[in-house]
């Protein structure tokens, strides 16, 4: 008998031991690790190149390398600026509103630091492509017209400020997971925290000079479908990533991506067909994109169809958020951040609310919600708290830099446009 | 001598050139230009921004010819470039007061 069950113990300890998804706590698991590297290379993939292009096709010649310049920049510096202290601000354990400085530089993060069945470093990496992607997306409010030095402080600042607190309380264990806010990948933190900004930006800079009467067509749609192509596909590292493990929530994830990303980008597409009379390939890939945008809060609670519905509904409401109502308000917000990141996060943050049933094919709701109306609730609060917020301290931080080194661009530059008049190069020498 | 500048449709190029071959012209310069005359444009639209676009591409050519070789030339461009349609395109001939050849330093009639 005693040797019967030494030998099922043994079995048992060799079992789990080969099983990576019996993993015990802090036990490092390959699999899960592997992706993440690869999900952490695909996130970056989407800012440089994808993101930059998508941006640099779409404003005019003239500014085409001041676009990819302030990606680049921005991916430059914020991976510095993480590691010096946006990381700890966000992960660390602080207070309900912030992390504190225990992990800043880096200090502790070290070869062997795990966090859950991956190396920290990992997980540091990987959300610092969030922090990357999320203040390049906010520039494309400001194209054309800002002035690059100040956008470098800008961004330092606001992922200091903005950024890192708003991580912080969705995801590094601040007030508001208290509320069983689902937001897997990002839809507030990422979507609607950079969307709203955009909105301050382009509020507080004023429209480019000539809009919009002056004609500003793309230079070159290329690029732009191009990116927006690049950021589909990284995208999978976005959603799928942000489970942190290869598993099934990940693989359903990857799927709920690409059939919501399909749908809006038909839906959008159908829409101009309808409004306009013919579809344009501007408006397919934008529709990609706003697809994208809305199931990234919802890419770990939905199910596949839930997510054709949220698709289709960002694909048809950003359509007119990004043409005809931008263009009844009047701001000028270049390249949509507003029109597509702000209202397609919210969009999809409400309707993760809904989808998350069980009933329609969800995973179920997030911790202490019971219903429908109780998750949707909680996700307004989440959408409600980052849009304030955020709004607010972007505005203000933008109103100080204007006072102390000037937002914008003189006249001239701006008519010279910005690849000459701050960085003395030309984007296309035909 | 003459210089006659003739705008027309892109796509009419060729034509013109075979045309302008057969009768013996031996050079021309080419522009791509933009204009318009009676012919309508076109809309664009990019995210909702309608674009109203007058200026059409179209080609001018440079032809330098001795006052003799005028009215064939015309003509050859004329047959070659028509389609019928709005938009085929102008000619206008100039008095041209000298020209160069730049190699030889030859000048006049011998030049062209």
């Amino acid at each position: 008998m005693k040797i019967i069950k030494s030998i099922c113990f043994a079995a048992l300890g060799l079992a789990a031991a080969a099983a990576p998804s019996l993993a015990l706590a802090d036990e490092l698991s390959a699999g899960d690790t592997a992706w993440m590297l690869t999900a952490t290379a695909l996130v970056l993939f989407m800012t440089i190149p994808g993101l930059s292009l998508f941006y640099a096709g779409m404003v005019r010649s003239k500014n085409v390398l001041s676009v990819l310049m302030q990606c680049f920049a921005i991916t430059g510096l914020m991976s510095l600026l993480w590691a010096f202290w946006g990381y700890s601000m966000a992960f660390d354990e602080g207070n309900a509103l912030v992390g504190g400085f225990g992990k800043a530089f880096l200090s502790g993060v070290t070869v062997e630091a795990m966090s859950g069945t991956i190396p920290e470093t990992v997980f540091m990496t990987f959300q610092m492509t969030f922090a990357i992607i999320t203040p390049a997306l906010i520039v494309g409010a400001f194209a054309e017209r800002m002035k690059f030095s100040t956008m470098l402080v800008f961004m330092g600042a606001w992922l200091t400020l903005v950024y890192a607190p708003i991580c912080h309380w969705v995801w590094g264990g601040g007030w508001l997971s208290d509320w069983g806010i689902l937001d897997f990948a990002g839809g507030t933190v990422v979507h609607i925290n950079a969307g709203i900004a955009g909105l301050a930006a382009c509020l507080v800079l004023g429209p480019r000079k000539g809009y919009p009467e002056r004609q500003m067509p793309p230079n070159n749609l290329g690029y732009t479908v191009i990116g927006a192509a690049m950021l589909w596909v990284g995208w999978f590292g976005f959603n799928a990533g942000s489970e942190l493990a290869a598993d099934n929530v990940a693989g359903m994830a990857m799927a709920v991506t690409q059939l919501a990303t399909a749908a809006a980008a038909l839906g959008w597409m159908f829409m101009e067909w309808l409004s306009h009379g013919k579809p344009s390939v501007l408006g397919i890939a934008s529709g990609a994109i706003a697809g994208l945008v809305a199931v990234t809060p919802a890419s770990g609670s939905v199910g596949p169809m839930g997510a054709i519905v949220i698709g289709l509904a960002a694909g048809v409401l950003c359509f007119f958020t990004a043409t005809k109502i931008k263009r009844a308000f009047g701001y000028d917000d270049s390249l949509d951040v507003f029109g597509i990141h702000a209202i397609g996060g919210i969009i999809g943050a409400l309707l993760t609310g809904v989808f998350a049933a069980k009933g329609l094919g969800g995973a179920g709701f997030g911790e202490g919600n019971e219903s429908i109306a109780g998750q949707v609730g909680a996700q307004f609060v989440g959408v409600a708290a980052t849009i304030v917020y955020t709004f607010v301290v972007s505005f203000v931080l933008l109103k100080v830099l204007d006072a102390v080194m000037g937002l914008r661009v003189n006249e001239e530059q701006e008519e010279e446009g910005l690849d000459i008049a701050l960085h003395d190069e030309r984007g296309y020498i035909l | 001598m003459k210089l006659i500048t003739a705008i027309i449709k892109p796509f009419k190029l060729d034509d013109v050139r075979a045309a302008l071959s057969e009768i013996g012209i031996q050079g021309m310069t080419l522009t791509e230009v933009k204009g318009f005359g009676r012919q309508k444009g076109h809309t664009e639209l990019y995210r909702g921004a309608e674009y109203v676009v007058d200026f059409l591409p179209k080609v001018r050519i440079e032809v330098a010819v001795d006052d003799s070789e005028t009215d064939r030339t015309i003509q050859a461009i004329t047959e070659s470039a028509r389609t019928g349609k709005i938009g085929d395109g102008k000619i206008f001939v100039t008095d041209l007061a000298e020209t160069v050849r730049i190699r030889t330093g030859e000048t006049g009639a011998e030049a062209l």
